[in-house]
């Protein structure tokens, strides 16, 4: 006992060196996985509210820029009102919707990294919760993973561990979405069935098979396909509708069936 | 200035530039420049070396806790702080340091300095940018961008450095 301890303490530096990385790697371990991310994350008011102070003085810089798309974002919304307006078979405008939308202001927004982050001005208080859609005025954005009582961190679509199922839009054939690429405006579509053609500016959306993003929500088109007649499952290039580098705002959806989904699905499989 | 007072100043200018402005410096969309080991670098020579690990795993728990990166910068900084002393021993081993003294251009003149911080940033951005990763496919693009990531933070690192040179033999 003796003899080890004299010998860790002649090694003292050896020593604190080794236990210091294997905090830090398992630590970081928790980082490789979607599902240890949701448990494991590090958002707090206190880092929120320093990132808000500084998007606060960065945000006099933006104003006209941010201004330009939220009226283009009106003009779209009020098109499609007045659709809906007149049309006479709907006899109710305010009839419960499932998806219930929260608008954040975007705090802090990272698109160079393996693994991208958005954290935003709105929090458990607001009734965010962990798991809920993140979608930007042109698509998807992201899932928030960690909630604080005034902010929400969420996983970008930029990060390695984002898959999204998705369909795509002209023929309903389901295939998944990851990032893939490193570049910020490019993702990959993955699982495209051999027989699919697909060409270049078709429109992949959220399949709605998860509980979390409804149905029919922009993702990207596709940017360039090669058919790959040797394999059973292609992979396609798509560019992305969500501008992630000029992220101001984004909406979070609250799938209010979700609990009921849930526990249907889970009472089938058990 | 006291020795103290002067590190804990360099650590919390160059943690806010760090998350604050650097991260948004970046080039071709991958490289960001990370000023902060330089705190590291800059600490006395004197400095023993246990207090130098756990001031490099504190510094990069720091920047893990504001870019929800949890253990990534403080593997690489805890790298960084554990190679210090045998580079320092390696290239100027035969220099006389005052224990306060700091290993800057001034004292290790600008060729010095080149070879001390472009060896420990690369050290520190191999194991950043490969943990991140963690895995060793594009194992050559990684190791690109590696040594262009390295040659980003010591330029940054030197224009920081020539702005602020501080007096000469200010202990």
């Amino acid at each position: 006992m003796r003899t080890l301890f004299f010998f860790f303490w002649n090694h003292r530096f050896l020593t604190l060196f080794l236990l210091l990385e294997t905090v830090s790697l398992s630590l970081l371990l928790n980082s490789y996985s979607y599902q240890k991310s949701l448990t494991f994350n590090t958002i707090n008011d206190f880092t929120g509210n320093m990132f808000e102070l500084s998007s606060d003085i960065s945000d006099y810089f933006l104003l006209k820029k941010q201004n330009d798309r939220l009226i283009d974002e009106n003009t779209k919304l009020h098109n499609i009102l007045s659709n809906i307006v007149h049309d006479t078979t709907a006899d109710s405008l305010t009839g419960d919707t499932v998806y219930r939308y929260t608008g954040a202001k975007v705090i802090s927004n990272s698109v160079n990294r393996r693994n991208n982050f958005i954290i935003v001005d709105k929090g458990a208080n607001d009734g965010i919760e962990k798991e809920m859609a993140v979608v930007s005025d042109k698509g998807l954005a992201g899932i928030v993973i960690g909630v604080s009582p005034h902010y929400s961190i969420i996983m970008s679509m930029l990060h390695q561990n984002a898959v999204i199922s998705a369909r795509i839009k002209k023929n309903n054939q389901l295939v998944n979405v990851i990032w893939g690429t490193g570049n910020k405006e490019l993702g990959k579509v993955e699982d495209i069935p051999s027989h699919i053609n697909l060409s270049k500016g078709d429109t992949i959306v959220t399949s709605g098979n998860s509980l979390i993003f409804p149905p029919g929500i922009d993702i990207g088109t596709i940017e360039k396909y090669e058919a790959d007649s040797l394999k059973n499952l292609n992979s396609a290039i798509l560019r992305f509708s969500t501008d992630f580098n000029g992220l101001h705002w984004v909406y979070i959806i609250e799938n209010r069936d979700k609990k009921e989904q849930q526990s249907l699905i889970n009472r089938v499989t058990q | 200035m006291n020795i103290y007072l002067k590190n804990g100043f360099r650590f919390v200018v160059l943690l806010l530039l760090q998350i604050f402005v650097f991260d948004g410096f970046s080039l071709y969309g991958f490289l960001i420049p990370y000023v902060y080991v330089a705190f590291i670098l800059f600490l006395p020579f004197g400095i023993s070396k246990s207090r130098l690990l756990l001031l490099g795993f504190f510094t990069g728990i720091i920047i893990d806790i504001f870019g929800n990166t949890l253990g990534l910068h403080a593997a690489a900084t805890t790298l960084l702080a554990f190679a210090r002393p045998g580079i320092i021993n390696f290239f100027f081993g035969k220099m006389e340091f005052h224990e306060n003294e700091q290993p800057g251009i001034a004292k290790l003149k600008f060729q010095g300095f080149l070879k001390y911080s472009v060896l420990l940033v690369f050290l520190h951005h191999f194991a950043l940018i490969f943990l991140e990763v963690f895995s060793f496919r594009d194992i050559v693009a990684r190791l690109e961008q590696v040594v262009l990531n390295t040659v980003y933070t010591v330029f940054v690192i030197f224009i920081i450095a020539l702005l602020f040179p501080g007096k000469r033999n200010r202990y």
